[in-house]
């Protein structure tokens, strides 16, 4: 696959769904409730189906005769190029809704504005992608409120969840080499730029459920240029099995 | 660039109608209105599909369906997956709406309508059963991805709400 700036800039993007689809769907069936068990495995389906849509344009501008399938589940750690914060653990309830409103308000906001990229096939994606996305942020949302604003249990729980993940929070305004240079052409969004409206939306929501903003300023990134967190290794395991064991199968 | 009105040649109307949605078979493809584009090119029928949500399982299914279908006719058919228009609920057309009711999920409201009822603000999605809107949000993800699960208050019945998606 030929490694070229617009091809990691848009694996950079396809990734995160890819992985935060991947960790969603580990909770298909052990979900804490049946509804939220649902809900949570169609946000997965709606991410999955986000990359499929991504990785099918990469496979097409690759110029080798890569699939999508390739792309998902043939890479090195290294070549994945998702955020660090998307491939945290699930651990309990709050870590999974912290992890989902962290992510569903810089997603939405990303996607307002490549919806004006002038790759029409990036615009496409993003257009069809934020209605799903609207739905994922209300919900991520809604449970912070319920979980912060619940009881003494619920609400300190959310908040150490809330305080753990705010450190891979920063990556996600991060702008690579590669990104830049597809920025410049205005295929790219300059995702620096969405960083005052998403700390200004993330503090609303907190303080609507009672829960303090974290003030800490130590941030882990590396993720998005492919170092990753010592967990990418177990879901990539998980993820690639089928493939690694049985090369080239298919449905 | 494709406009949001589908272009469906009249004669290959009636074998498009014969493929249903495999989750909600009592909807045709063209109720709801997925089907974008219809034509003849060279004795071979080119059908452009456009998924619901882009996680929706049922289209490599619909895209088999409709060869199969044109296929049972001995008529050549490719299908090509678009995904500009996105697709909106508005599609559902009217005969569609009904079909929906007729089988229980409450068809989506407008926009507005649509979020105050997920919000849970205002009871006004319609049990499909009894049509009272006594009605309360059960879940906003429901079977599938284009549905959010509600009950009804006064027949106790829970159902599907087909969800506005703009």
């Amino acid at each position: 696959m030929k490694d070229s700036h617009l091809v990691k800039y848009i694996l950079g993007i396809a990734d995160n769904a890819l992985i935060l689809g991947q960790r969603l769907g580990e909770l298909c069936g052990h979900g804490p409730t049946l509804e939220t068990d649902i809900a949570l495995t169609n946000m997965s389906l709606d991410l999955l189906g986000q990359t499929r849509n991504y990785y099918q344009y990469v496979a097409k501008i690759s110029g080798d005769d890569s699939t999508e399938d390739d792309i998902a589940f043939l890479r090195t750690e290294r070549q994945y190029l998702n955020v660090l914060l998307v491939e945290q653990p699930n651990q309990h309830f709050g870590y999974v809704i912290a992890r989902q409103f962290y992510f569903d308000v810089f997603h939405y906001l990303l996607l307002e504005k490549l919806q004006a990229s002038t790759d029409e096939n990036l615009a496409a994606i993003a257009k069809k992608s934020i209605k799903e996305v609207s739905y994922h942020q209300r919900f991520s949302s809604d449970w912070i409120k319920r979980l912060g604003d619940g009881t003494s249990e619920s609400h300190n729980k959310i908040q150490t969840a809330i305080n753990d993940l705010w450190a891979y929070t920063d990556e996600l305004f991060e702008v690579t080499e590669d990104d830049s240079h597809i920025v410049n052409i205005g295929i790219g969004v300059d995702v620096s730029e969405l960083k005052a409206e998403y700390y200004s939306k993330v503090s609303e929501v907190l303080k609507e459920s009672t829960l303090e903003i974290p003030d800490n300023k130590y941030f882990k990134k590396g993720g998005k240029i492919g170092i990753h967190s010592e967990h990418m290794g177990y879901i990539l395991a998980d993820l690639q099995y089928m493939q690694r064991t049985y090369p080239k199968m298919k449905w | 660039m494709t406009t949001d009105k589908a272009h469906i040649e009249s004669s290959l109307v009636d074998i498009l109608k014969t493929v249903s949605d495999p989750e909600i078979p009592v909807l045709t493809i063209l109720d709801m209105g997925v089907v974008r584009e219809a034509i003849i090119i060279e004795d071979i029928v080119q059908v452009k599909i456009t998924p619901t949500y882009s996680g929706c399982p049922a289209m490599d299914v619909i895209g088999d369906d409709i060869i199969t279908a044109f296929e049972n006719e001995g008529i050549k058919a490719k299908v090509e997956l678009i995904l500009a228009p996105a697709w909106t609920t508005d599609w559902i057309t009217p005969s569609g709406r009904k079909a929906l009711e007729e089988y229980g999920i409450a068809s989506p409201l407008n926009e507005h309508a649509d979020k105050e009822a997920l919000l849970g603000n205002k009871k006004i999605v319609k049990c499909p059963q009894c049509s009272s809107t006594n009605t309360i949000l059960v879940s906003q993800f429901g079977s599938t991805a284009c549905k959010a699960l509600f009950k009804c208050e006064d027949c106790k019945e829970p159902f599907d709400y087909f969800k506005c998606l703009k």
